[in-house]
């Protein structure tokens, strides 16, 4: 304990820790705690069974009510702790309820049967994850499709933006023809347009195109990222052209030159580029919200906010599909963090 | 199993490779009529077509959205009606006053907007430069805590909503907390000051990270040389700070602080999910007025949305030549878009 304290306060060069120390260690747990906090709540709730959800105050943990198998009965009974009339506390398995009067007998001898009160019960409870809440959305709502409309536009916007980004980015990097320059600036210039300025007419073209309530009318509009282009054709640019004009004198098509050569050397560029595109496609909102109104092809941030609408919310079920929603971009943070950050502080780029 | 035998991505292999070959046959043939240079036109065609489709074609057609009217989606079918739309927009009494205009949410937006806005941008910029000052120190588990502040820049806004109004909720924890210091539950969404500041601290805490991020690089490349100097003329934490970071920090927050802005200003996913902007128009931002107006509302009123998408363009143009003159003084170039 003494070495980890010391280890802790040691510092480089200088002797203790002044108050610009204490601060700002007291800064980054508060930060943690702010952080993190929110999401672990979530993620703790998210396990939890309607009643406990009901609670106020809340438990940290997810608790559940013990149950017991007693003999004699189908079903597991629900443990109480009861106050008997004489002032002895016990623990007895419901049996039935009617009204305000409980009836219960002893999980060991069965046979008696105590008729209490339902002042003088207290449900017994034991830390439980709710499981339920995960395994009844695929069953209740139609929480696979929606979860499959996510992953498929995901994947397909993905898969189309890293090659047709790449194509773009090798014109721009390895070919010397008019008018090059003007359409490099021409994407850039795209940076400036947001898409929410550009809402009304997008939504006439995509309806023009018979793409309203289809996953493509998600996919086309987003796969031209200008971002994208930017990042593949300046790592493009170090790649020497030595290496295509021996594949030129081999006599390889400028295809198969992009495809066999290109494409592969470009690999640690179009990771980075394929990671941001997967949370871009997969955190979308406003533009499916106007394409996508049938229900069966919502994506689940589509879904989640339908839920979330509800008057009667159930948020037992709405805390577990937000979790899913949130795990796969938790995954990424979890083993790409460094490609992402660095990504960003290179390029400015999010 | 290796990831090379896998047999899916054998598949996968096989695919890419024969559509690989399908493409190369035909595109041989158009090398050999236009050349070599120009074939490049063929590599940009998919991109620029979906740009032409997406983004330029539609810039267009706003315009003419903007001075059309009638409730018809199809350009043809739509009256012309000149500057009737901006008119209505426009149409007020007093300009400060929301309450005496035509369409008194687009003013109310304006406003909610601006005032969020400012706040968010002041307080976000100031907190992620306190953060990266603190990152920037030599702090144990500094990596670890880096990515603790980045971590909510990734959740999708829909997530981040539910997971603040989750914590927010009338029986939720932070009133739990406050039932522990013996205080009364407030309702925190459905008071207009409190749901105004939750959206404005829910923001921060979901974009906050992203320009730590970019304060902390700004940061990491002022040279240590100059502190050591300073630190030889012993001069105070405060001094080295006001003299030093800075004034070499201060082209980063000049970029962060517009960047900020312009994301800002075209707020609306979070806050849609978290209060709807409600209570009442209490929360409404701009962007919710477009599209309530343009899709949401029983009668689509393009033409009216349009022209709201105008005036944002508008102002977003400005922010932007703001942006493009503090970014060439700083020789540092930063995307603006969350979407690509």
């Amino acid at each position: 304990m003494a070495s980890l304290a010391a280890m802790l306060t040691a510092r480089r060069g200088r002797g203790k820790l002044d108050w610009t120390d204490w601060f700002s260690y007291g800064y980054l747990l508060l930060g943690l705690f702010l952080m993190f906090g929110p999401v672990i709540w979530l993620v703790l709730s998210s396990f939890k069974t309607t009643a406990a959800l009901n609670e106020f105050p809340p438990r940290l943990l997810p608790y559940g009510q013990k149950s017991v198998v007693v003999a004699g009965y189908d079903r597991p009974l629900s443990l109480y702790r009861v106050t008997l009339p004489d002032g002895t506390t016990r623990d007895l398995a419901e049996v039935r309820r009617i009204g305000i009067q409980a009836t219960l007998v002893d999980p060991k001898t069965p046979e008696a049967e105590y008729k209490v009160n339902i002042r003088d019960r207290q449900p017994v409870r034991e830390f439980a994850l709710a499981l339920g809440n995960y395994t009844e959305i695929f069953g209740k709502f139609a929480f696979g499709t929606y979860l499959w409309n996510s992953v498929f536009i995901t994947l397909v916007a993905t898969l189309i933006t890293l090659l047709f980004n790449a194509m773009a980015a090798f014109a721009l990097s390895k070919y010397k023809f008019g008018g090059r320059d003007v359409v490099f600036l021409l994407v850039l210039s795209t940076l400036m347009i947001p898409p929410t300025i550009i809402l009304v007419p997008n939504f006439l073209v995509v309806a023009e195109l018979g793409l309203l309530n289809s996953l493509w009318g998600v996919i086309w509009p987003a796969v031209a990222t200008p971002t994208g282009v930017f990042l593949l054709r300046q790592y493009m640019l170090t790649i020497p052209d030595e290496l295509i004009d021996a594949a030129r004198m081999d006599n390889a098509s400028e295809w198969r030159i992009f495809w066999r050569i290109v494409l592969p050397l470009s690999a640690p560029a179009l990771a980075v580029l394929a990671i941001f595109s997967v949370m871009w496609r997969w955190n979308d909102f406003l533009w499916p919200l106007i394409v996508l109104s049938r229900n069966e092809k919502f994506t689940l941030q589509l879904a989640l906010n339908a839920f979330q609408g509800e008057l009667t919310t159930e948020w037992n079920y709405l805390l577990a599909m937000t979790v899913i929603t949130l795990l796969p971009v938790t995954f990424v943070f979890a083993f790409l963090q460094r490609h992402i950050t660095t990504g960003i502080a290179a390029s400015g780029l999010k | 199993m290796s990831i090379a035998r896998n047999p899916i991505v054998v598949l996968a292999a096989r695919v890419a490779t024969a559509a690989m070959n399908a493409v190369d046959a035909p595109l041989r043939a158009v090398q050999r009529v236009l050349g070599v240079p120009r074939i490049g036109w063929i590599f940009l065609a998919p991109n620029l077509i979906i740009l032409g489709l997406f983004t330029f074609l539609p810039i267009v057609i706003n315009f003419y959205f903007a001075f059309t009217g009638g409730v018809e989606l199809y350009p043809a079918e739509r009256p012309f009606t000149g500057l009737d739309n901006l008119e209505t927009l426009f149409d007020c009494e007093h300009y400060l006053d929301p309450s005496t205009c035509r369409k008194d949410l687009f003013w109310r937006s304006i406003f909610n907007t601006g005032k969020f806005a400012l706040l968010q941008v002041v307080l976000m910029v100031s907190f992620a430069l306190i953060t990266a000052l603190v990152l920037n120190r030599k702090i144990l588990g500094r990596g670890f805590f880096r990515g603790v502040f980045f971590y909510p820049v990734l959740l999708s806004p829909v997530v981040v909503a539910l997971i603040w109004k989750w914590v927010l909720q009338r029986e939720g924890v932070l009133n739990a907390a406050l039932a522990g210091a013996a205080a009364a539950p407030i309702n925190w969404l459905a008071d207009a000051s409190w749901a105004f500041f939750w959206c404005v601290f829910v923001s921060i805490w979901a974009h906050m990270g992203f320009y730590t991020l970019i304060l902390l690089a700004g940061l990491q490349a002022i040279p240590a040389d100059l502190y050591e100097a300073a630190q030889m003329d012993s001069a105070t934490p405060w001094r080295r700070f006001s003299r030093i970071t800075l004034p070499l920090l201060m082209p980063n927050l000049v970029v962060v602080l517009v960047l900020g802005l312009i994301r800002s200003v075209q707020t609306f996913d979070e806050v849609f999910v978290l209060t709807g902007g409600g209570p009442g128009s209490a929360t409404t931002f701009i962007v919710q007025f477009i599209y309530q107006t343009g899709f949401a509302e029983s009668i689509h009123q393009y033409g009216l949305a349009a022209a709201a998408s105008l005036v944002l363009a508008l102002a977003l143009l400005l922010l932007t030549l703001v942006q493009l003159r503090t970014t060439r003084k700083s020789l540092r170039g930063s995307g603006d878009r969350d979407h690509g």
